[in-house]
């Protein structure tokens, strides 16, 4: 048997790689040091996790896991020194690598891949998880949306014995899991006025014990919402946690009661669109179970600035570039939905690769209900690895080809976005994962902002 | 002409994207100056003779195929029906593999197929993933078709049963025969999505030609040809995918 290093020494060794990742341009470092650390002791996650004095929370969805951590951490960073893969490297190795990062962090905060998270929790031990939402996305890697929802349940039913889950009850296959948890905590949201029909293809439609189809009070955000079985009688869980009177503020903002068991407040929160109402309570519950008080709650997520992607304004010289990540139908749908609402605008640079992380698969495109958004835009720009995919689903979708412009390079999209914008006007950029990483790449070297792993710090 | 498409379980079977190929099939026919008129047919909804000029059935999740697999088994008459009749069919993954004989899953459960197309699929170890590129002779014409494949099931053609294409890159229909997909006439079952027809507009254009014979009761139209730029270059990008990162046949 190989005896390991002792800890200190592998965490030197590991944070040097991180530091010469860096040095090299090679991208932030945000995994290698993880990578090593695993290669001398395959152990040692365990034994950085088994140190943290308060433990460990991890947060784990298709859509938004990125933004709720964000939350989260914007709640709690006031009193507790955290560990944090705020650069969204979330396999085992990113969760490795931002335990590496910080001496003397207190509390484990980590956003999880949903496929990883059955790994990571098994090594990291958490004293919380936090569930959002399960869609259908990168069917490519991880299979299909059931195999998922599987692992989480035999993943919940093994955490340890003092362990929370802290479930998105709006979801019927998240919310299932409340049953299975020894302590679970439901989160949700109740305003009917915000209720729109079952999008096209939507996923979990189907009763999770009998197969049924669900009847809907009010369906928020794809097959999230309030649901009942009206065969077996399955219905969403009673909710610990709701977003109640929610105000949607176009593309600026939103505000929405927060009702807790023990408190009622309102929230003013500096982002659009629902599915950040649904983020927000989900961070809010989570922050709660970690100690988090009301007042806490409230200024985090009233003072939270948008995770670098997801929603992030970029002054590029006297023009402003506005990000929004589209990677998968739920999430693009809720994009073209919050456009509409803030009054879309005359142009967008929509970008698809086709990278692993970002889906071999590029089916999904045709799931996204781009049609009312074409419908209002004067031209889009389509680019990316698979541009043409993507022209030809505008096209089918009944946009007139000669308003698509195909320009493959992303750098070259990106400026004949801007060149179409006047001063003073908005850019809207809407890529998929590592397109986003490389524009935003783009926009840093220009010296329009910084690095990723910077702003993560 | 009015070609009427019954499609089949819309809501259970959508998962890559099947609406992307009603929608090119709408779109092409309509530059013919035909209409596309598509029927949902749910669990239930019968089928009859001279209905419908195209059936199509979509792919889904193992959960959501378990719960028509009854259904569509129990019209393996109507179906056969409606083919001996001339109307055309398209399958797709799932689909494809309900309307052979069985699909056994991993704990060997047996689905019931429909038995139109001459093959049994069988859950393997592990799924066929990837790009994918095949080499199509339909009716004397020869294309490549690229798409996506993701598929546990490993579907075994009968002797002699004549596949949809052969595998250039990637799985198909195995991992193994080279083969892919199957054709009965008017019937064509593949497991390439991506979605299919987008990207091989050929092969939309082909299913039209067959679902008008049967609409007008004559031979399959010739087709002027369109010019197809976006979608040939779509198309290329996906082939080039499939030579580099496609699956291997063992």
């Amino acid at each position: 048997m190989r005896v390991p290093l002792p800890l200190p020494l592998e965490i030197a060794l590991a944070r040097g790689a991180g530091r010469l990742s860096r040095l090299a341009r090679r991208g932030g470092g945000t995994t290698i040091p993880g990578k090593i650390l695993w290669l001398l002791d395959p152990r040692a996650i365990e034994r950085l996790a088994a140190r943290l004095p308060l433990g460990s929370a991890l947060v784990s969805a298709t859509n938004g896991k990125t933004t709720t951590t964000a939350m989260v951490a914007e709640i709690v960073q006031r009193r507790v020194e955290l560990a944090h893969n705020s650069a969204g490297a979330n396999l085992v190795s990113g969760v490795a690598s931002a335990l590496l990062a910080r001496d003397g962090a207190q509390l484990g905060l980590f956003e999880v891949d949903e496929g990883a998270l059955p790994e990571v929790a098994r090594r990291v031990r958490p004293r919380a998880v936090c569930l959002g939402n399960l869609f259908r996305d990168q069917l490519d890697r991880w299979g299909e949306l059931e195999l998922v929802a599987d692992r989480w349940r035999a993943m919940v039913a093994e955490l340890p014995r003092d362990a929370v889950t802290v479930v998105n009850g709006d979801d019927p296959q998240v919310g299932y899991l409340a049953e299975t948890a020894r302590r679970a905590v439901v989160f949700g949201l109740d305003d009917p006025r915000h209720a729109t029909p079952l999008p096209h293809a939507a996923d979990s439609r189907w009763c999770v014990r009998c197969g049924t189809p669900y009847r809907y009070e009010a369906a928020y955000v794809g097959h999230l919402g309030d649901y009942a079985c009206p065969a077996c009688g399955h219905v969403r869980p009673a909710l610990d946690l709701v977003a109640r009177a929610i105000e949607l503020d176009g593309l600026e903002a939103s505000s929405f009661d927060l009702v807790t068991p023990d408190w009622t407040r309102r929230i003013r929160l500096p982002l659009p669109g629902l599915y950040n109402v649904y983020n927000a309570t989900g961070a809010a519950a989570l922050a709660r179970e970690l100690g988090a008080s009301a007042d806490e709650i409230v200024r985090g997520l009233e003072g939270f600035a948008p995770a670098f992607g997801r929603f992030e304004r970029i002054a590029v010289g006297d023009r402003e570039v506005v990000v929004l990540l589209v990677k998968n139908p739920a999430g693009g749908n809720e994009v073209v939905r919050t456009l509409l609402a803030g009054g879309p605008p005359p142009r967008a640079v929509v970008a698809l690769n086709d990278a692993i992380a970002d889906g071999q698969d590029v089916s999904w495109i045709w799931d996204v209900d781009w049609e009312p958004l074409l419908a209002r835009l004067e031209g889009v720009v389509v680019t990316g690895s698979r541009a043409a995919e993507l022209a030809v689903r505008f096209v089918y979708g009944g946009f007139d080809a000669s308003a698509v412009e195909l320009v493959p390079d992303l750098e070259g999209a990106l400026d004949r976005g801007l060149e179409l914008t006047p001063a003073g006007g908005r850019l809207f950029v809407l890529p998929t994962y590592t397109a986003m990483l490389a524009l935003r790449e783009v926009v840093t070297a220009r010296g329009f902002t910084r690095p990723y792993w910077e702003d993560a710090a | 002409m009015r070609i009427v498409v019954g499609h089949l379980y819309p809501e259970h079977l959508n998962i890559y994207a099947d609406r992307g190929n009603m929608a090119v099939l709408a779109r092409r026919a309509a530059l013919r100056g035909h209409e596309l008129e598509v029927r949902p047919l749910g669990v239930g909804e019968p089928i009859r003779p001279g209905d419908h000029d195209l059936l199509y059935v979509g792919g889904g999740q193992d959960r959501e195929q378990a719960l028509i697999a009854p259904d569509l088994a129990a019209r393996r008459r109507s179906l056969a029906e409606a083919l001996a009749d001339g109307a055309a069919l398209l399958a797709v993954c799932g689909g494809y593999q309900l309307l052979g004989r069985f699909y056994r899953g991993h704990q060997g459960a047996e689905l019931p197929g429909a038995g139109i197309f001459p093959h049994e699929t069988v859950a393997g170890q592990g799924r066929l993933i990837g790009d994918v590129l095949i080499a199509c002779e339909l009716d004397g014409e020869r294309w490549n078709v690229a798409g996506f494949e993701n598929h546990a099931g490993r579907t075994r053609l009968d002797a002699g049963a004549e596949p949809l294409g052969r595998v250039v890159a990637g799985f198909g229909n195995d991992g193994e025969s080279g083969f892919e997909g199957c054709r009965v006439g008017r019937a064509i079952g593949t497991y390439l999505h991506g979605p299919l027809l987008p990207r091989n507009p050929w092969l939309a254009d082909w299913v039209l030609r067959q679902a008008l014979a049967h609409a007008s009761g004559s031979e399959p139209p010739a087709f002027e040809p369109l010019p197809d730029v976006l979608e040939r270059q779509a198309h290329e990008v996906a082939a080039r995918r499939a030579y580099a990162r496609g699956g291997k046949l063992r």
